[in-house]
């Protein structure tokens, strides 16, 4: 059975607390990057693993860090973390990397990284701490992904293009082609398709919340007596 | 010790330990990733290259066979780039050009022009671009098969008038929607083997550039 916490800091990160559709932290790379299911599934996840590692270790430091020079400690250990995740991915995917280009080291400056940090991790303990940027990396991932499916149905016609880039040649035969013969909508590949796919998204969120709300506020049918 | 002074060397030592600890972890990292990563960028640099030349054309390692190539006008670059010698047996027989074009619709369109020592053009591909995704993204070889057009074209064929998309009276096809895009690779391929044809000489010597043998 799983503590009232721990699945309260799930429940966060995945939806209620979610940083793209409630929290709209860290569009930037968001919105660049999710023109295809591939693209963006690759900087969730990197951006998932470089809050996990930043989170641990400021809540391993968290005793240490005097209050005063807290914010130049965590860029320290974020940057540091961010750079390590690059030059991994530069060296062993390679392909990936190219694609991802400037946003990987741009994770540093996401702001959803920080504040997970400092609002989180700085003060809770490392097994918490961590789970909650995994969710939160997720809920952003997440996101990323539904956006990328969106934009390339959208826009190509097509789902999970490029995933060779990632998991090698053998997977250039998993390409989904949804629309066969799609001619292509170029609105949705082009930035202006990325701010109306997320802001469809923040609305389904918001209709399903304001659902789910009036269904709980009814009153319950008073007994005639 | 003066508490405020206390406080203020501690976080300054605090400070400066997570600096090392990152500067340190970040070092090792990068020794460590350091060869593998000059190994990709070799082993992508070189399938880029080779893409220029049939298969089998040539036996030598081209990344290791880069030579300086002058910021001429005439390959559209602003600082001086690369080219690559193609031997066979230790003779040349085929150099890649580094070219760009200068005028894409949204700025510069980089080049790789691979030229048969007779003058015909083996292959071009775009190494970079900032052109429309969707619609002057055509110039890509893996979007379309426009960039195939160049293949086995030389200097006077077509004749020099006709180094233009059809739409300007020349011979080289264009996709409606996206003229600029093909306009300007048409002609940063044309000058490219214009320089060609000038340095014909040089660009083909086996032994290394002079500057480079008076070094050794």
């Amino acid at each position: 059975m799983i503590s009232r916490e721990t699945r309260d800091i799930i429940v966060n990160g995945l939806w209620k607390q979610n940083p793209s559709l409630v929290q709209l932290l860290g569009l930037c790379p968001l919105l660049a990057i999710s023109n295809s299911v591939v693209n963006s599934l690759s900087l969730g996840l990197a951006t998932t693993l470089v809050m996990a590692v930043a989170s641990a270790s400021v809540s391993l430091v968290r005793n240490f860090i005097p209050h005063e020079i807290r914010i130049p400690t965590f860029v320290l250990i974020i940057a540091a973390a961010v750079t390590v995740v690059d030059l991994l991915m530069n060296a062993y995917v390679h392909p990936l990397y190219l694609v991802l280009g400037v946003f990987i080291p741009l994770i540093t400056t996401n702001c959803i990284v920080l504040a997970r940090v400092e609002t989180f991790a700085s003060k809770r303990s490392t097994f918490n701490s961590v789970l909650d940027a995994v969710m939160m990396g997720l809920g952003l991932t997440l996101v990323l992904v539904v956006l990328g499916a969106l934009r390339e149905v959208g826009g190509k016609g097509t789902l999970f293009s490029g995933l060779d880039l990632a998991l090698g040649p053998a997977a250039r035969d998993w390409v989904v082609t949804v629309l066969p013969d799609y001619q292509g909508f170029l609105l949705a590949i082009l930035p202006p398709g990325a701010f109306i796919g997320l802001g469809l998204l923040i609305a389904l969120k918001n209709g399903i919340e304001a659902m789910r709300q009036a269904r709980r506020a009814r009153p319950v049918p008073a007994l005639q007596t | 010790m003066n508490p405020a002074v206390r406080e203020t060397l501690t976080a300054a030592v605090t400070l400066l330990v997570f600096a090392i600890v990152g500067s340190a972890l970040l070092s090792g990292t990068f020794s460590l990733t350091r060869p593998q990563i000059i190994a990709s960028e070799e082993a992508q640099k070189r399938a880029r290259i080779a893409e220029t030349l049939p298969p089998g054309s040539f036996d030598n390692d081209l990344v290791r066979a880069a030579r300086p190539l002058p910021a001429d006008p005439l390959l559209g670059l602003r600082q001086p780039g690369q080219y690559y010698l193609a031997l066979k047996a230790g003779a040349p027989v085929a150099v890649v050009l580094e070219a760009a074009a200068p005028d894409g619709y949204s700025g510069e369109i980089r080049l790789l022009v691979g030229i048969r020592a007779d003058g015909r053009i083996t292959g071009v591909r775009v190494t970079a671009h900032k052109e429309t995704p969707g619609l002057g993204d055509y110039i890509e070889a893996g979007k379309s098969r426009w960039i195939h057009t160049f293949e086995g074209r030389a200097l006077g064929d077509p004749p020099d008038a006709l180094w233009k998309v059809r739409k300007d009276g020349g011979a080289f096809d264009y996709m409606a929607g996206a003229t600029i895009t093909p306009r300007a690779v048409v002609k940063a391929v044309h000058q490219a083997l214009k320089f060609f044809e000038q340095h014909r000489a040089e660009l083909l010597t086996v032994s290394p550039p002079p500057e480079e043998r008076s070094r050794t």
